[in-house]
């Protein structure tokens, strides 16, 4: 009999999990419920590992790796993956990996900083814009209008107007850096911004708002304390939505050769680099397209993981 | 158990620092002339006109009506809650501690939102903002209003947990409100409303969301409170029987007008209003059994156009020329009630000398 109560209590806490219901005096916080619910994301968990490993390598495996990105070793150039050089050599030697693992830094560096700008721009145009009635059709029509300006022939304006004059002030990899954040930054908040937008609109008819008004809330309290909590969740799904486009741009406009100059191997520099020894050295090309797409790809996964743990329609669980 | 002697300290600090429940006429509210409209895509909508009305100290006012009749813009129009375009607050006066609410700046109105007057809103499953704990929401009024020490803000919130009947309050504070229940989330609304101990309570239909018995509770501690720390209550409601039980005096409103206002017993004993009666008569009796509910014919009136006759008039049984071509005012009848009417029911006939 006790074997059975046993199996039964066993079933029971199988089934349950520790998502189940939560004891007497056990407490479960938002952000518990939500990486409980992320973890069940098998992609966005898949992501997550990826992305570690690719953040780790890029920012503490050159520490390890015995190579110098810069070091030349023209009698070993252009070799294909050896034991001595794990990805092969380019056309002066340099070893591969050590370069994509460097060039990893910035790449996520202009990824995550110029999403995080965009996030913010995007995020506070829309909270305002979606608040105040009388700055909406201004702050709309503004977006409307980054919408409409072409990004291309826009990137190419803005970088050769001031790459110069920044390279000046900051040097040349700081202000390439800054400029190249700045541009990814001010042409992708638009649809943060709108969708933030929506969200406040709806969010601040709500009653707890009029109640929070009731009590005597500033204006600015209600929008940080009661608004952007709950625009979260939109604003993190495309923070990380966001992440993958920046690194991508970033890849583009190197490898368009407007970008980071080579002496700072960036993933869309070493392909831009790699495209004229695609016949002789194919695998060049391969190492740093891949990892932009492995990179690209896991933070996508991450985000739709997110926006499935954040909505708490699907945590109910 | 240091918790409950705290607690029990505060309430006794409270109850000597605020007067005793049931004092005659000391108007702790003043409303006169309060007229409110809201500028639709369909047109004006007239929700409030000209309504005036008192609360005194300590006093407990049901405000009924049915859904539409401008009960809740009433209150709301009061601490200027209303959504402002589209709505407008055209004329009126709210006196608060000699302030006039409607005019004074919004910085000074929000130190009497929360502070002094405490509002109630309908629906608990939507009052509390889903990604912030109890704790949190209760301290946030303290916070505005109070200047206290963390501790300190922390111990009066547990207090007020306890205080409006929530149990392991030490936990509840750390809960969202996803992890509670309607009733236990109306309280919390209520341990916010009171947690500056206001003068005044609105509480509009508090109890409408939630089951019968949690509405028992809820009547129950909201009546406590009150013995306790002589707040001054307005219960807006359409539920007949409730304002009964707890009232101490009754308006009633019918399409954005105060119709009829009297002590709780004169009101049900001898309604003015034939729309009053009609309410009445239309409330099922267990002493009558079988027999058919009387209903009031007709439709409410349109709020779209200002009201230049009696609103009740088409659906009214006593209604004459008088009725159709001039709008009654809210007129004094004896010294505690007053009614908008051009009929006597006393005397069957239309009113003498107004």
């Amino acid at each position: 009999m006790a074997d059975t109560h046993e199996r039964a209590e066993e079933i029971t806490q199988e089934t349950l999990g520790d998502g189940g219901i939560a004891e007497v005096g056990e407490h479960r916080s938002l952000w518990g419920d939500v990486w409980r619910q992320f973890r069940r994301h098998k992609g966005a968990m898949a992501g997550l590992v990826v992305v570690t490993i690719i953040v780790l390598g890029a920012f503490v495996g050159p520490i390890f790796y015995p190579h110098d990105p810069f070091d030349i070793d023209v009698p070993n150039a252009n070799q294909g993956p050896t034991l001595e050089h794990l990805m092969g050599t380019d056309t002066i030697g340099r070893d591969i990996m050590a370069r994509v693992l460097v060039g990893g830094r910035i790449s996520l560096a202009v990824g995550f900083t110029a999403a995080l700008l965009g996030i913010f721009i995007g995020t506070g145009v829309g909270i305002l814009a979606g608040f105040f009635r009388r700055l909406d059709a201004l702050l709309m029509r503004l977006t409307d209008l980054f919408l409409a300006l072409p990004v291309l022939p826009l990137l190419l304006v803005i970088i050769l107007l001031f790459r110069d004059s920044l390279r000046e002030r900051f040097g040349p990899e700081l202000g390439i850096f800054l400029l190249v954040v700045f541009i990814i930054g001010i042409t992708s908040w638009m649809q943060t911004a709108r969708i933030v937008r929506g969200e406040v609109l709806a969010i601040k008819r709500q009653e707890f708002v009029l109640a929070a008004q009731s009590i005597g809330t500033r204006r600015r309290n209600i929008i940080m304390r009661h608004i952007f909590p709950n625009v979260l969740s939109p604003v993190m799904v495309s923070a990380a939505l966001g992440v993958g486009i920046a690194i991508i741009t970033e890849s583009f406009l190197s490898f368009i050769g407007l970008g980071f100059p080579s002496d700072f191997p960036t993933w869309g520099r070493l392909l831009f680099d790699a495209v004229p020894f695609l016949e002789i050295a194919p695998m060049r090309v391969i190492w740093p397209g891949a990892l932009i797409s492995l990179t690209v790809i896991s933070v996508n996964f991450i985000g739709d993981g997110l926006r499935d743990a954040l909505d708490p329609r699907l945590r109910s669980g | 158990m240091a918790d409950r002697r705290g607690s029990s300290e505060w309430l006794r600090r409270q109850d000597r620092s605020t007067q005793p429940a049931r004092v005659a006429a000391d108007p702790v509210l003043e409303v006169a002339g309060l007229t409110t409209r809201f500028d639709t895509l369909d047109g004006m909508v007239h929700a409030v006109n000209q309504v005036s009305f008192t609360v005194n100290k300590g006093e407990f006012l049901g405000v009924v009506g049915e859904s539409g009749s401008g009960k809740s813009v009433t209150m709301m129009s009061i601490l200027r809650l209303i959504p402002m375009p589209p709505g407008e607050i055209v004329a009126g006066e709210a006196i608060y501690d000699d302030r006039d609410l409607l005019k004074i700046e919004i910085d000074e109105l929000r130190h009497i939102r929360g502070a002094k007057i405490g509002f109630i809103f309908q629906d608990p499953m939507t009052s509390l903002n889903p990604v912030l704990t109890v704790g949190f929401q209760i301290e946030e009024s303290l916070k505005i209003h109070q200047q206290l020490p963390t501790e300190d803000r922390q111990a009066r919130a547990l207090e007020l947990l306890e205080l409006v009947g929530i149990p392991s309050p030490e936990q509840r504070l750390k809960s969202y409100p996803h992890e509670l229940s309607g009733g236990m989330r109306q309280r919390v609304m209520i341990a916010v409303a009171l947690a500056c101990s206001p003068q005044i309570l609105i509480a509009d239909e508090p109890t409408t969301a939630l089951d019968v018995t949690i509405q028992a509770q809820i009547i129950e501690l909201v009546k406590d409170l009150r013995e306790k720390f002589g707040t001054a209550v307005i219960w807006i409601t359409h539920d007949l029987g409730v304002v009964a039980g707890l009232a101490d005096r009754v308006v009633v409103m019918y399409g954005g007008q105060i119709v009829e206002e009297a002590l709780v017993g004169e009101l049900y004993a001898s309604p003015q209003h034939p729309y009053t009666s009609g309410l009445l008569g239309s409330l099922p009796r267990l002493d009558q059994r079988g027999t058919e509910l009387v209903t009031i014919k007709g439709q409410p009136p349109s709020l779209y156009q200002f009201p230049d006759s009696c609103s009740f008039a088409p659906r009214c049984p006593y209604a004459f020329e008088r009725c159709h071509a001039e709008r009654p005012p809210l007129l004094p009848i004896s010294p505690t009630r007053k009614a908008a009417c051009w009929w006597d029911v006393e005397t069957g006939s239309p009113r003498d000398g107004v």
